[in-house]
């Protein structure tokens, strides 16, 4: 279990840091999400207070880019590449059946904290299309059938 | 002297100082581009492309951030300048959705009125996906509909550089970027003051305020209530122009004429309370200094400030005068010596309050503010919606007679007029405070050093042997400047008057909206102020203790200020708030 108490304890370090900075709100936001894994509502404050700058404003900017969440991540992410090639090669229905099979949308966690499914521009892998990852792992040239089974290798 | 520089605009020659725009070179040379999301010195960002220009350039350059140079060639209106305004246009309306007949802001739109200057023939031009929000509209004094709103960021900028609040931002990316408080709070769930700065700035009816006027027809409507209004100093200098009269023209009378009309059973003056402020604010102050009470003393008569103080200066609170703003010291004076008086029953008196201010609807849901025991006051209707109850009950305003306040609560002094502009306040409490405590009769009653539009004035004023060291700050951007200041040691005052609003409660968030090319022609401000400065400057009586009724007041009920009984009717407290009132 993450202690929260060290790790507010080092995002105010990494406000101390960067806080003379033009620009810190960046790097501060970065380093937080390193902390914590997301960026939830009391660590946006913090940042907001600690930057001396609105929380509207931090918020902003995590909406802004894809790469800040908001939510916790699962155990296991799930990124479904949704670039050109895969797109045509039937990478919607893949994401399709990926909704279905864990009853989350895209951009959601699943209730047991296992799974985030992800849809992401393209990988570069675009030779293997239709292409996922989960976590490290790639799965090139999926077709909606073997979902279930890519699922459950995760699962236990 | 900056530089000269001169560029030809339409084939117009146009001499400007270095640093000009191309729009603001075109408006001296009375050409007019279109603009949508620019607003004079508050947002200047060339986000929405309607004011684009040819420049002999590849591209077409926005005018409201392009900077003249010599010798600059500029076509505002060429066939491709007004196809790419036209498409911009109807790419907005593709994501509005164009309730034009039930908005509050038809016909004062500037996105309606550019579909139509622009020629849009067709509005659904581009039929794509639409978004669908949620009305916000838990807030007591500002509804926020996103169904409306065009991105322009003209409330975001005046919320964070006006009003240094901050509490709405973009959010997101792209097709999906909306205007939104963070987490997607409702406004009554973020720090917002409520001072309406955002929907005097929102050129569409994204923004508006909390409609009461419902309310008010149905206690018109209920025979068993006595309904009781009420006006503010800045409605008359404003109410005017909803009827297509000049900015700055002072309506009182056929105001007063106007709202007999719609049914109400009497007419009093907030400035009648305005007076009675003063009367307590005065002795309030001298007490605090005789006693060594805590200064600065600052006004608490605008709610915008009081909700901005007791959430981010919470420190200052001791410093706030405890008088109520003056509606709600009418409101209360109506609901016991009138009622006492006329005897009407407390609980069918019904007040209703017309003021230049969204946060007064808040104010009044303030449950310290019942010193009968039910509120002081029961509704709170801006300028805009009295103007709108006005024109459905087809009055004919402009030509309406001229009447006078009811007497028994609608005597007034020039000073309380002055109320509604910034330095009005102070300026009246020093006339009174002078004379209360040197026991003279001041020769000079114009204290120009507290008047304009100056950001924070300040001045010494000799009362007597003491030095009153005063200060007046108008908008909260330039109250948190003034505070800020006093923090950190490196200023001291004895009293300080603060208006949440620029320019004071003429400019308030409930007042009629004047867009950014009026604004460019004229200081609506300035006007609006001179209306009430010229009224002052006319009155008979120009000093709070000198307004007979206030006197009758004291004498039959009150006994003196800050009694017992003015404390208990006139007089409030304040609370702490949270700058993050809910957590996800």
């Amino acid at each position: 279990m993450v202690d929260r108490k060290e790790q507010f304890e080092a995002l105010r370090n990494v406000i101390n840091k960067h806080k003379d900075e033009k620009g810190a709100l960046m790097p501060v936001m970065q380093e937080a999400q390193n902390i914590f894994g997301y960026l939830p509502q009391d660590v946006q404050i913090e940042i907001a207070e600690g930057l001396g700058i609105t929380l509207s404003e931090v918020y902003g900017v995590a909406t802004f880019y894809s790469q800040f969440a908001l939510q916790p991540k699962g155990e296991h992410v799930i990124s479904v590449c949704m670039g050109t090639a895969c797109y045509v090669k039937g990478a919607q229905a893949v994401l399709d059946k990926l909704s279905e099979s864990l009853g989350v949308a895209p951009g959601e966690t699943t209730a047991d904290g296992k799974f985030t499914l992800m849809a992401t521009r393209c990988l570069g892998a675009c030779g293997l299309a239709p292409v996922l990852t989960v976590g490290d792992d790639v799965h090139g040239r999926v077709i909606p059938d073997e979902i279930p089974s890519i699922i459950a290798k995760y699962e236990s | 002297m900056s530089k000269m520089i001169s560029l030809t605009i339409d084939g117009v020659k146009v001499q400007v100082e270095e640093g000009t725009t191309v729009l603001e070179a075109a408006r001296k040379a009375n050409i007019r581009i279109p603009t949508l999301c620019f607003l004079e010195e508050i947002n200047e960002i060339g986000a929405c492309r309607m004011c684009v220009v040819e420049t002999g350039a590849r591209t077409l350059q926005a005018s409201c951030v392009l900077k003249a140079t010599e010798g600059m060639d500029v076509k505002t209106n060429t066939r491709r300048v007004r196809h790419a305004r036209k498409a911009v246009l109807e790419l907005i309306l593709s994501n509005h959705d164009q309730q034009c007949l039930s908005c509050a802001r038809s016909q004062s739109c500037e996105l309606q009125r550019l579909a139509k200057e622009l020629e849009v023939f067709d509005s659904h031009t581009y039929k794509g996906e639409r978004t669908d929000y949620k009305v916000d509209d838990f807030s007591p004094s500002i509804v926020r509909d996103n169904n409306k709103c065009i991105n322009c960021r003209r409330c975001v900028s005046t919320c964070f550089k006006k009003q240094a609040v901050g509490v709405i931002g973009p959010v997101g990316r792209g097709f999906t970027t909306s205007i939104e408080s963070p987490w997607k709070m409702h406004l009554s769930e973020t720090a917002c003051i409520g001072c309406g700065q955002c929907i005097a700035a929102c050129p569409v009816g994204a923004l508006r305020e909390k409609d009461e006027s419902p309310l008010v027809w149905k206690l018109l409507h209920d025979p068993k209530k006595h309904v009781v209004v009420q006006t503010a100093p800045a409605v008359r200098a404003a109410l005017g122009e909803e009827f297509g009269m000049p900015i700055g023209t002072n309506v009182t009378g056929k105001m007063v004429a106007a709202l007999r009309r719609l049914g109400f059973d009497q007419v009093f003056d907030t400035d009648f309370a305005a007076d009675l402020t003063i009367m307590e604010e005065a002795t309030e102050l001298v007490s605090r200094i005789q006693n060594n009470g805590v200064l600065p003393m600052i006004t608490s008569c605008s709610p915008g400030w009081i909700n901005f103080c007791e959430t981010f200066y919470p420190e200052f609170i001791p410093n706030l005068s405890t008088c109520k703003s003056p509606h709600e010291m009418l409101g209360a004076i109506i609901k016991s010596y009138y009622a006492e008086k006329t005897g009407i029953a407390t609980g069918d008196i019904a007040v209703v309050s017309v003021m230049p201010c969204t946060a007064k609807k808040n104010e009044a849901d303030r449950p310290q503010l019942a010193a009968l025991g039910v509120p002081d006051v029961d509704a709170v209707i801006t300028t805009r919606e009295l103007a709108k109850m006005i024109k459905s009950n087809g009055v004919d305003f402009v030509s309406l007679p001229d009447e006078e306040y009811d007497s028994l609560l609608g005597d007034s002094t020039g000073a309380a007029t002055i109320f509604g502009a910034t330095g009005g306040v102070m300026e009246a409490a020093l006339r009174t405070a002078y004379e209360t405590i040197t026991g003279k009769t001041l020769e000079n009653l114009d204290f120009h050093a507290v008047r304009g539009l100056k950001g924070i004035k300040e001045a010494d004023v000799q009362i007597g042997d003491l030095t009153l060291r005063i200060a007046v700050a108008h908008s909260t951007a330039n109250a948190k400047i003034l505070l800020d200041s006093i923090k950190s040691g490196e200023k001291s005052y004895h009293f300080i008057e603060i208006m949440g609003c620029e320019g004071g409660c003429v400019n308030g968030g409930g007042q009629p909206i004047v867009t950014d090319e009026t604004r460019a022609r004229v200081d609506h401000r300035t006007l609006r102020a001179k209306a009430l400065y010229t009224a002052d400057a006319g009155s008979v009586r120009r000093k709070s203790h000198e307004n007979p009724g206030i006197q009758r007041l004291y004498k039959e009920y009150l006994g003196t200020p800050n009694s017992q009984k003015a404390h208990h009717l006139l007089h409030t407290h304040y609370e702490k708030h949270s700058k993050y009132r809910q957590s996800v």
